[in-house]
């Protein structure tokens, strides 16, 4: 940080402790020191440099990740990093590239769904990175539904081998990060067929390219799937195409945790339970929600330290103009965006309880919980990534012009951040799963007790008839008040559904035709998850002089921002009053003021570096407007005062010349 | 078009006239022939490739821009294009520093030069002697701009102007075409006068020559950067500008309104200052006409795209169900194209609003500009916001292949979003409607509100009559659709009223409550939208089926903006719970009635594939093939093995990283 601190007299204000706030964002003083280690690590590093990174053209953009990746892996060789510091270190270089998901997909699908035998041929070549391994389900014409799937993997007994094959160009394997450029080998997912019968998708381990000269094998054809949106964001990640022209892989290299194929061709169920892969997607979610909030709270950090150091109308007598951050139409968009990373950031560290919690039951063949646990890490991943993508845009927006240029940081992080909304269970189709988990809970409310996070469904009957007592603006500072106004909201939407879809004759009919209906149902028990983690986390003990108060703040925020924005609902069900709404609307309005003085020490308290944020407008020290002019100049455009083009197609336009000039 | 079309089934499905809706999309049958001619003039055109734009870097991507406008203009000057040069440029589709040069420098001298100044400067405007942009904004000041801070100084002496710029935030920032291409500036700066301030102006400025284009002494310029997306506004050379002292004649301050003597004195014309907002009516009135072309670009590319991606519901090994049969789909994706034709009809409604203010404005009736001003100004503010997230929904709507640049919907997007800050900072545009609706409102004792305001007059029966609808069916009744959005918008805007006069200082208040304030705003602005729609619907449009499929997405975008902000409708006690289910209810089946006529509605915007810029939404449907196809164009495809490999990832595989140089 240079000396000069023009945020200075914002942090004078604070009224909570900013160190203890950071470790209650980081979630433990160990965790705190360790990012904050790795953060500095790679901020203090000149190979990790980003801001010429929208600069680049594709092949030195690639060039340039291919070296950072590289430099990474030393460093967390020489430094023997642990591999939660290592995965810290991958986060802050913040560049999308192949050991993502050498990392986060192709070792887990060894660790999850490999036999003993081959972990043990596997897991030590790809942990040494002797290999470099994708993940390539998703194809040209299918996505979301893993059924549909086109590629084959046949069984040839004689030979005891797979033929994997891509029949139709639909077929072709498609979106796979690493794959395209950099990958040796795959796990493909494919149909597997045995004596011409059809035995479900497995995955298959694919060597895909010379481990000599790295050219692809015989029968495969693979390259990248060309630009995407933004300038560095995903470009750095070489997502591939990959069509195979029956290929051959030995027998053992379908991975066989859970079914195998025999040599004989016997296709055999293990005892080990099918469910172990619903683990493994709450746990890949709950990543997604961490995820969601670091984005949000990078995009708010721009925008609320460019807030406090914007200044526009409201000069009396010649001062200083008004700062941005103290219009109420500002504080009344960026401040449930504040209030939202702090939601999110709990709401994760909760689900990274539950997955806990879930594995020890799996292991011990209890699945009771698990539909449920599907059910809120499938709408916790919905309601999250969705909030963030929109967060980060009004985020943009709120930073006025200026946020349209590069060097805000927000144009790239919205377009590195965007494809959460798709990838892992695109999200309205994981919001529609959550309906039917609800519509399955309250059908069978007679003869089971719902738990867990639906567990509020179990006292439906209070929830329906009952409305809210609230008086005062005063009386919505109150966490039961506000739990209760969610939950009833909630339960009210999905049994309306359910009555609903009662009047059909085809269950499956009313569940088509009601389905816009049925996500905003399953929004509204996905708001009361998150309401609800942040209100039972305040109840915990939080160290540091004000902290916990300035997150009841926060949470209160939260809550009544959604109310405010649904009460639609809210009315709809009859559980407020037009009256009711209107008071938590003016709580909301007062609540503005008291998080105001801290916005700025609530921003720091996310320990981002400059280096992270890779945003002139959001720096730490509010050197803006210098630091703008700065980077203006360093594009390619102003290496000379006239650039290319100008001699042959402008010049002869202003001399009249156009009729002679070639164009 | 080549000869498959696998959205031919979807076509045969439609129940109207296509031909007779691109008719009434077009405005007229000779909009449509001239908008049409234009377009297919740039999509054969080899010259105006679109595809390769992306994979370029800066510098290569403006001077295929500067080619590009020099193309356009000899094409101007060849074919002796008047009014269609406006659309050639459209269908370019490429920003660059002719959009600046007519849409803003020409017109800035016509509007606020004198006959003198228009004599001298605009030939050589016209014929592109000097190319010209409109630097008004600063790097430290944007909406405010009394807040500007670059001066011009009179120096009697030399009966001169000083241009100066006496801070750093006090640089141009953002105007385009200034960065490198332009030659002159029209300059907003303070006018100073023996030491006092006279307020901001327009002052003509040379900042290159026109012998070897440097720029001029005392001038610092430059471009500030890269912007959101690929191609997007990069093709633009926005500039920052930096004015050590430079001195320009007097005559060329922009003298209509006021003047000032060789003596020193401040003198102001007779020609009425209003004359300022009838531009500003104009300009805004353009960006509301681009929000439906930007906005059915994208609900193009969706629907199409739409039909053609299947996911889910095979029922015996058959194919899998179309996404656009999908009813989540649908509520996303068909109140946006219901949004397209709305915003497409109130543009043609801001075009008469125009003519009619310009009209008065010339015959000293200024009676109807604030409710002209505060409308334009909340449209603008409405249509684009809705414009610019209904291009991200679309790019949702399309899954994962709508995050990849061919499918021409992330590029849409960064070159739209910047309509909500231009030209008015959408927030603050609902901000000025707050205030016009609160003085409206205050003023309703003596006062007859006109134009859009005028259900305001009947505010006693909105506030009182509750709606009466008892079906779903009851809903499809303009009347019944008009009076809610009335009684809404009234009873938010005396609700406003009456908390600010809570408040003792009313300044304190507004800023206070400034939050309930745009919603109320907005909910004017869309009252404005669903009327102006209805009235179209009152006219005749020729077309067998067409009014029909009108009125049906007249239905859907007034219910689906009910259902959306149904809270307001609660709050203020005009709706019933189930009054607002029932018309839930009707959208419901309106979708089921808008989706055979999905595809041809969007094929009746009449996009070139050139235009639309994307494989997902092709004519022909032929989406993956062609996707297929455009991967290989990508660099990192010019070779199996990739420039770096070598050196950065053989090492790490070899488990040589210790030696390897990186």
């Amino acid at each position: 940080m240079e000396r000069l601190d023009y945020l200075g007299d914002e942090r004078n204000k604070a009224q909570f402790d900013v160190e203890a706030m950071k470790v209650a964002w980081a979630g433990s003083p160990e965790a705190f020191e360790v990012c904050d280690r790795m953060a500095k690590l790679v901020a203090n590093d000149p190979v990790f440099e980003k801001f010429s990174k929208p600069m680049l053209g594709r092949k030195e953009l690639f060039k340039n990740t291919l070296r950072k990746a590289a430099h990474a892996w030393k460093l967390a060789n020489d430094l023997h990093l642990t591999e939660e510091e290592a995965k810290w270190l991958r986060h802050y270089i913040d560049e999308p590239n192949y050991t993502d998901l050498h990392w986060e997909m192709f070792v887990p699908a060894l660790e999850g769904q490999c036999t003993e035998e081959q972990k043990k041929k596997w897991l030590p070549l790809a942990k040494t990175m002797q290999i470099i391994g994708t993940y390539a389900q998703t194809e040209l014409g299918h996505g979301s539904n893993v059924q549909g799937l086109e590629t084959t993997a046949t069984f040839d007994r004689q030979a005891d081998e797979f033929v994997i094959h891509s029949p139709t160009l639909t077929s072709s394997k498609w979106w796979p990060g690493g794959l395209a450029k950099v990958a040796t080998h795959a796990i493909v997912y494919a149909r597997l067929i045995i004596d011409g019968h059809f035995h479900g998708v497995h995955g298959f381990i694919v060597q895909i390219r010379s481990l000599d000269d790295h050219s692809p094998l015989p029968g495969i054809t693979v390259g990248d799937i060309g630009m995407k949106f933004g300038h560095g964001t995903y470009n750095t990640m070489d997502n591939g195409v990959a069509k195979f022209d029956r290929v051959r892989i030995p027998r053992n290299q379908m991975l066989m945790r859970v079914s195998q194929v025999t040599k004989e061709g016997k296709y055999v169920k293990s005892n080990v339970p099918r469910q172990l892969g619903y683990a493994t997607m709450v746990s890949v979610r709950q990543t997604i929600v961490a995820d969601a909030s670091k984005a949000l709270s990078r995009a708010v950090c721009i925008a609320t330290r460019y807030s406090a150091v914007r200044r526009q109308f409201g000069s009396r007598n010649g001062g200083p103009e008004t700062q941005v951050i103290d219009y109420k139409t500002q504080q009344n968009r960026l401040f449930p965006l504040l209030a939202s990373a702090f939601a999110f950031r709990f709401a994760s560290d909760w689900l990274k309880s539950l997955y806990t919690d879930l594995k020890q039951r799996l292991q011990v063949n209890d699945f009771s919980t698990l539909p449920e646990a599907h059910a809120c890490t499938a709408g916790l991943k919905s309601l999250t990534t969705a909030a963030t993508a929109e967060g980060i845009e009004e985020c943009r927006k709120l930073c006025g012009g200026h946020g349209y240029l590069i060097s805000s940081g927000l144009p790239e992080l919205f377009a590195f951040y965007v494809p959460a909304c798709t990838y892992e269970g695109e999200n309205v189709v994981m919001l529609l799963q959550v309906a039917r988990f609800l519509v399955k809970t309250v059908s069978d409310l007679g003869n089971k007790q719902p738990v867990g996070t639906a567990a509020y469904l179990g006292r439906v009957a209070p929830l329906t008839q009952k409305n809210c007592v609230v008086q005062t603006a005063e009386d919505w500072l109150n966490t039961g008040a506000l739990v209760e106004a969610f939950e009833a909201r909630a339960a009210r939407m999905a049994t309306g559904c359910c009555q609903r879809l009662a009047e059909y004759k085809s269950p499956e009919e009313g569940f088509a035709e009601l389905s816009a209906d049925l996500v905003e149902a399953s929004l509204a028990h996905c708001q009361v998850i998150v309401v609800s983690t942040f209100i039972r986390r305040l109840q915990q003990d939080i160290p540091g002089k004000g902290v916990k108060q300035a997150l009841e703040v926060l949470c209160y925020v939260y809550a009544l921002f959604l109310l405010h924005k649904h009460q639609g609902d809210f009315l709809a069900t009859c559980y407020l009053t037009p009256k009711q709404a209107s008071l938590a609307n003016d709580q909301l309005r007062a609540l503005y003021s008291k998080v105001r003085p801290n916005a700025i020490a609530l921003v720091d308290s996310f320990n981002h570096t400059d280096h992270y944020l890779s945003s002139v407008l959001g720096c730490y020290d509010g050197n803006v407007y210098p630091k703008l002019y700065e980077a203006a100049m360093k594009d390619p455009l102003n290496d000379s005062d006239i650039p290319d083009g100008i001699c042959q197609y402008v010049q002869p336009i202003l001399k009249q010349k156009l009729h002679s000039a070639k164009l | 078009m080549e000869g498959v079309d696998y959205l031919s089934d979807e076509r045969q499905k439609a129940q109207f006239d296509v031909e007779a809706m691109k008719v009434a999309w077009a405005g007229s049958p000779q909009a449509l022939q001239l908008s049409n001619r234009m377009a297919n003039l740039v999509a054969n055109d080899p010259a105006f490739e679109k595809f390769t734009r992306p994979m370029m870097g800066r510098k290569e991507l403006l001077k295929n821009t500067l080619r590009k406008a020099a193309h356009g203009w000899k094409l101007i000057v060849d074919l002796r294009l008047t009014e269609e040069a406006k659309w050639l440029r459209l269908y370019i589709d490429e920003p660059a520093y002719t959009d600046l040069h007519w849409g803003m420098f020409i017109p800035a001298i016509e509007g606020q030069g004198t006959e003198e100044q228009k004599k001298k400067w605009l030939p050589l405007a016209q014929k592109m002697q000097i190319i010209g942009c409109y630097a008004q904004t600063e790097l430290g000041h944007g909406s405010n701009v009394q807040g500007l801070e670059t001066t011009a100084t009179f120096d009697p002496q030399t009966d001169e102007f000083v241009m100066h710029s006496p801070t750093l935030t006090s640089s141009k920032w953002w105007p385009g075409g200034l960065g490198k291409v332009s030659t002159h500036a029209v300059v907003y700066a303070r006018l100073i006068v023996a030491g006092e301030f006279h307020g901001v102006h327009g002052f003509i400025v040379q900042l290159r020559s026109l012998d070897d284009h440097s720029p001029l002494a005392g001038i610092t310029v430059g471009d500030i950067g890269m912007k959101f997306g690929n191609g997007a506004y990069n093709t633009m050379d926005n500039g920052v500008l930096r004015f050590d002292h430079v001195r320009i004649p007097r005559n060329q301050m922009l003298m209509r309104v006021t003047q000032v003597t060789k003596e020193g004195k401040i003198m102001q014309s007779n020609v009425p200052r209003q004359l300022i907002y009838g531009t500003m009516v104009y300009v805004r009135q353009t960006i509301v006409a681009d929000a439906s072309k930007a906005l059915s670009r994208a609900v193009c590319i969706a629907t199409r795209y739409s039909a053609v991606r299947r996911q889910f519901g095979s029922r015996d090994g058959g194919p899998e169900t179309q996404v656009i049969d999908y009813k989540t789909q649908q509520s996303r994706l068909f109140p946006l194209l219901a949004s397209a034709y709305a915003f497409r009809f109130v543009g043609d409604w801001l075009k008469w609003l125009y003519m009619d203010v310009k009209e008065r404005l010339a015959a000293n009736d200024f009676s109807t500009l604030p409710e002209a001003h505060a409308c334009t100004a909340g449209l603008k503010s409405i249509t684009t916001t809705a414009t610019a997230d209904g291009i991200e929904e679309c790019r949702k709507l399309c899954g994962g292949h709508g995050y990849l640049v061919s499918s021409g919907l992330p590029e849409l997007f960064a070159v739209y979003i910047p309509a909500c800050t231009y030209e008015g900072d959408n927030v603050v545009l609902l901000l000025q409607v707050a205030r016009f609706l609160v003085k409206t409102v205050s003023e309703l004792g003596y006062k007859k509100p006109v134009g859009t305001t005028a259900y305001m007059g009947r505010v006693a029966s909105l506030m009182q009559n509750n709606c009466a609808v008892q079906t779903a069916e009851g809903w499809l009744n303009p009347g019944a659709i008009v009076e809610a959005f009335e009684s809404r918008a009234a009873r938010m805007a005396v609700r406003c009223g009456r908390q600010l006069a809570e408040f003792e200082n009313p300044e304190e208040g507004f800023a206070e409550l400034s939050v309930d304030l745009v919603e109320a705003a907005v909910a004017h602005c869309q009252l404005i939208v669903v009327s102006k729609f209805i009235e179209k619907l009152q006219q005749d449009i020729p077309g067998k089926g067409v009014k029909q499929t009108l009125e049906m997405l007249c239905y859907v975008y007034a219910l689906f903006l009910l259902h959306k902000h149904q809270g307001d409708f609660l709050a203020t006690g005009y709706l019933t719970p189930k009054q607002a289910s029932l018309a839930n209810d009707q959208l419901r089946t309106l979708y089921s009635k808008v989706r055979p006529n999905a595809i041809a509605l969007v094929d009746s915007f009449n996009y070139t594939d050139h235009y639309l810029g994307s494989i997902l939404g092709r004519y022909d449907g032929n989406v993956y093939p062609k996707l297929y196809e455009a991967a290989w164009k990508d660099p990192l495809n010019d070779s199996d093995v990739v420039d770096g490999f070598p050196e950065y990832v053989q090492p790490i595989l070899k488990q040589k990283l210790r030696t390897a140089k990186l």
